[in-house]
C-alpha cells in the first residue's frame, strides 16, 4: 500500500520500511527550534532530566531564535533571553539569532527557512505551534511542548503517532486580489477549528503549484488553526531552488504515492476563492470581505509569521500606493531580511517604505512577533483597550492581541490594507480594478 | 497512574477554550521550571476567560482553586503550543480536564508533563453540569459520576498514550523502555 508524503518522511526518520496512521514510532529529529518563551523552560526540563552537565544531542540540530518579547522593558523577558545566551555559550551552539547583535533575525518561522534550516524530507520540531509552517518546504514540521522539546534536546528523538492525512486539492487560477491567506481561511471556515485535529493537512493541485514558496508557507502556517498536526506541500522545482539558495546541505524529496490512503480528499477550484476575513473570536468564523463590509475597524496590523513576509508587504504596498489610510496602520516586518527588503524593493520606482509613509502608515517597527500575541503592555501595536483590529496574523481568540476587550479580524495583506483606507472591512478588489 | 479516582467540584467552560484564555500571553515570561514562577502561573489559570464568566476559576488573591476538575466542550486547549497552559492549571490545583475533545498539542502536553489528566467523554458534559457540582472520575471504570444525582457518564479509552501516562510521562516511559538511561 502506498504512503503519503508525511508517512514517507516519518518512515524514513524512524527507520521503518512502512508506517501507517495510528502507529506510535520513535522518530529522529533533524532540527529542534526553540525561542525565548519556551526555550528557558525547555532547557530547565533538559537539565532536570539529563543533569547539569548534559550535552545536547547535536549542536548543529538545535536552533535558538528569540523573537517574541524582544523590544520591551519587561525584566523577566530580558532574563529569559539571557538564559538562552548562557545555554548557547555553554553548549557551543552555532545557530543563535541573538537580539541586539548583528545575528538577530526576528520571527522564528520566517527565520528558519531564510537561514536554510528548512529542508525537504527532514523532521523539524519546534516549541511553537506554528512550526507547521515549514511543511511548505516538503518536510515534516510540528509544534511540541517544553517537556517533549527537553526530551528531543537530550536524545534527538521523539515518540510520535503517525497522523492520518486529509488532502486538499486546489486546481485552477486564483482571481486577482485573492491570496494564500484567503485559501487557508476559507478551508478553516469550511472544516472548523477542530476539523483536522491530529491530522496531516496535505495541499496539492495546480493552484498550490502556482503559489510562491512564501505563499505556501502562509497556508501551512495556519494548519494548526484547524487543529492539524502538520501542513505539508510536496517539494517541486520552486522549493528546490529556494532551499538551494539558502543552504548547501543535502536533502531528499519525498512525494505521496498515487495509491496513498487519505482520511478524506477535499477538492476546490482556484477561481471560486474570494477575499475573506475571520471575524472574532475564532479563525473559523469566516465571511467574505464583501459580506463583512459593515464591520468598522480602529486599526490595521500587518506582520507576524503568517502575514509579515516580503510578499505580504508587497501585497499591502501594491494596494496602498496612491491612497491614504484612515486608521492607525502598524507594520511589523517579521525579520531583519524583510525589514531591509522594505527599503530596497520598489513598485513603480518607489520603495515599499516610501509607499507606506506616503499612505500615512506608522513607521515600521523593528522585526519581532510584536502584538501578534499581545505580550507585555508596552508591546508595539498591542491592543490595550477595546480596539477592533484587522490583522494579517493567524489567531483572533479573545485577548489574542492584548486586552480581553479588543477584537481581531484575520485577513490577507490586501484586505488589511484596503480596510485601512476605508476604516471598515473592505474587499480589496474595489481598489485593485 | 497516580490516582485512580479524582473527586471534586467542577468548573464549567465552553467550546474552543484556547491557550490564550487558559494563560494569557503577558504571563509567558514566567518560566515553569522555576518554582516561584510555577506557583505564579497557577494564580493566573484561566484568567483570560471573558468577563461573562462571573464565577472565576481562581478566586481573588488565591493561589489554589476550589475546582480540581475543569469541564470543557470541543477542542479544549486549542491555539499555541505553550506548555504553560496545562502547567498553570496543574499549578492551580487542577487534577483533570474533562472535554468532548482536546486540541492535539494541549493533550500531548498534559501527558508529557503529567500535570493534569485529559479525559474525553462522548457526551458534552459541560452542557449537563454546572459550576460547583461534585463529580468523581474513576479511571479504572472509565466513568464520571455526578455525586448529587448518582448519574454516571462514560469516558473514552485513552488508547496507546495510557502506557505513557501510566509510566509517569515521556521521560519515565523512555527510561522504562530503555530508550534513555
Ligand atoms: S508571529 Fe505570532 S504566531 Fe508567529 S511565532 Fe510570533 S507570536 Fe507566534
Amino acid at each position: 500500500m502506498g504512503m503519503t508524503i508525511t508517512e514517507k518522511i516519518l518512515a524514513n526518520a524512524s527507520g521503518h520500511e512502512h508506517v501507517s496512521p495510528g502507529e506510535n514510532i520513535w522518530v529522529s529529529a533533524d532540527i529542534l527550534m526553540t525561542h525565548d518563551v519556551c526555550g528557558p523552560g525547555t532547557i530547565g526540563v533538559f537539565k532536570r532530566e539529563f543533569g547539569e552537565k548534559a550535552k545536547v544531542w547535536d549542536p548543529e540540530g538545535v536552533v535558538i531564535i528569540p523573537d517574541h518579547y524582544i523590544f520591551t522593558a519587561d525584566e523577566k523577558c530580558h532574563r529569559n533571553v539571557d538564559a538562552l545566551r548562557a545555554f548557547v555559550k555553554e553548549q557551543k551552539l552555532p545557530y543563535f539569532y541573538d537580539p541586539g547583535t548583528p545575528s538577530y533575525s526576528g520571527v522564528c518561522h520566517v527565520t528558519l527557512p531564510e537561514k536554510g534550516h528548512c529542508r525537504p524530507g527532514e523532521v523539524l520540531f519546534g516549541t511553537d505551534s506554528h512550526t507547521c509552517t515549514h511543511g511548505a518546504l516538503g518536510e515534516f514540521a510540528t509544534g511540541i511542548g517544553n517537556t517533549d522539546a527537553g526530551f528531543v534536546m537530550g536524545t534527538g528523538k521523539l515518540l510520535i503517532k503517525v497522523p492520518p492525512t486529509i488532502k486538499f486539492v486546489i486546481d485552477g487560477k486564483l482571481p486577482k486580489g485573492v491570496t494564500a491567506k484567503d485559501i487557508i481561511l476559507r478551508i478553516i471556515g469550511d472544516i472548523g477549528v477542530d476539523g483536522a485535529t491530529y491530522c496531516a493537512m496535505e495541499f496539492a493541485g495546480t493552484t498550490i503549484e502556482g503559489l510562491s514558496v512564501e505563499e505556501r508557507m502562509t497556508i501551512c502556517n495556519m494548519a494548526i488553526e484547524a487543529g492539524g498536526k502538520n501542513g505539508i506541500i510536496a517539494p517541486d522545482e520552486k522549493t528546490i531552488e529556494y532551499v538551494k539558495s539558502k543552504t548547501s546541505k543535502p536533502f531528499k524529496c519525498f512525494h505521496s504515492d498515487p495509491d496513498a490512503q487519505y482520511l478524506t480528499v477535499r477538492r476546490y477550484r482556484g477561481e471560486e476563492f474570494v477575499p475573506v476575513v475571520a471575524l472574532p473570536f475564532s479563525p473559523d468564523n469566516v465571511k467574505s470581505a464583501k459580506d463583512a463590509s459593515k464591520v468598522k475597524i480602529d486599526r490595521s496590523y500587518i506582520g507576524s509569521c503568517t502575514g509579515g513576509k516580503i510578499t505580504d508587504f508587497i501585497f499591502a504596498a501594491e494596494l496602498l500606493k496612491g491612497h491614504k489610510v484612515s486608521v492607525d496602520t502598524f507594520l511589523v516586518p517579521s525579520t531583519v531580511e524583510v525589514e531591509q527588503a522594505l527599503k530596497k524593493i520598489k513598485i513603480d520606482g518607489k520603495t515599499l517604505v516610501k509607499i507606506f509613509a506616503e499612505a500615512g502608515c506608522i513607521e515600521p517597527a523593528p522585526p519581532s512577533c510584536a502584538a501578534c500575541l499581545g505580550g507585555p503592555v508596552d508591546t508595539f501595536g498591542r491592543c490595550n483597550d477595546g480596539e477592533v483590529c484587522v490583522s494579517t496574523t493567524n489567531r483572533n481568540f479573545p485577548g489574542r492581541m492584548g486586552s480581553k476587550d479588543s477584537q481581531t479580524i484575520l485577513a490577507s495583506p490586501y484586505t488589511a490594507a484596503a480596510s485601512a483606507i476605508t476604516g471598515h472591512i473592505t474587499d480589496p478588489r474595489e481598489f485593485l480594478k | 497512574m497516580a490516582d485512580n479516582i479524582i473527586r471534586g467540584k467542577v468548573f464549567i467552560t465552553g467550546d474552543n477554550i484556547d491557550t490564550d484564555q487558559i494563560i494569557p500571553a503577558q504571563y509567558l515570561n514566567l518560566v515553569p521550571t522555576i518554582k516561584e514562577e510555577y506557583e505564579k502561573l497557577g494564580s493566573y489559570a484561566l484568567c483570560g476567560l471573558p468577563d461573562e464568566y462571573k464565577t472565576r476559576y481562581m478566586a481573588e488573591g488565591k493561589t489554589k482553586t476550589e475546582y480540581p476538575i475543569i469541564i470543557g466542550g470541543s477542542n479544549f486547549g486549542c491555539g499555541s503550543s505553550r506548555e504553560h497552559a496545562p502547567i498553570s492549571l496543574g499549578a492551580a490545583g487542577c487534577k483533570a480536564v474533562i472535554a468532548k475533545s482536546f486540541a492535539r498539542i494541549f493533550f500531548r502536553n498534559c501527558i508529557a508533563t503529567g500535570e493534569v489528566y485529559p479525559v474525553e467523554t462522548p457526551e458534552d458534559l459541560n452542557k449537563m453540569l454546572k459550576t460547583g457540582d461534585e463529580v468523581e472520575i474513576n479511571f479504572d471504570a472509565r466513568t464520571v459520576k455526578v455525586l448529587s444525582s448518582g448519574k454516571v457518564y462514560n469516558t473514552n479509552d485513552l488508547g496507546a498514550v495510557k502506557e505513557v501516562i501510566d509510566a509517569g510521562g515521556i521521560f519515565s516511559f523512555a527510561r522504562k523502555s530503555k530508550m534513555i538511561k
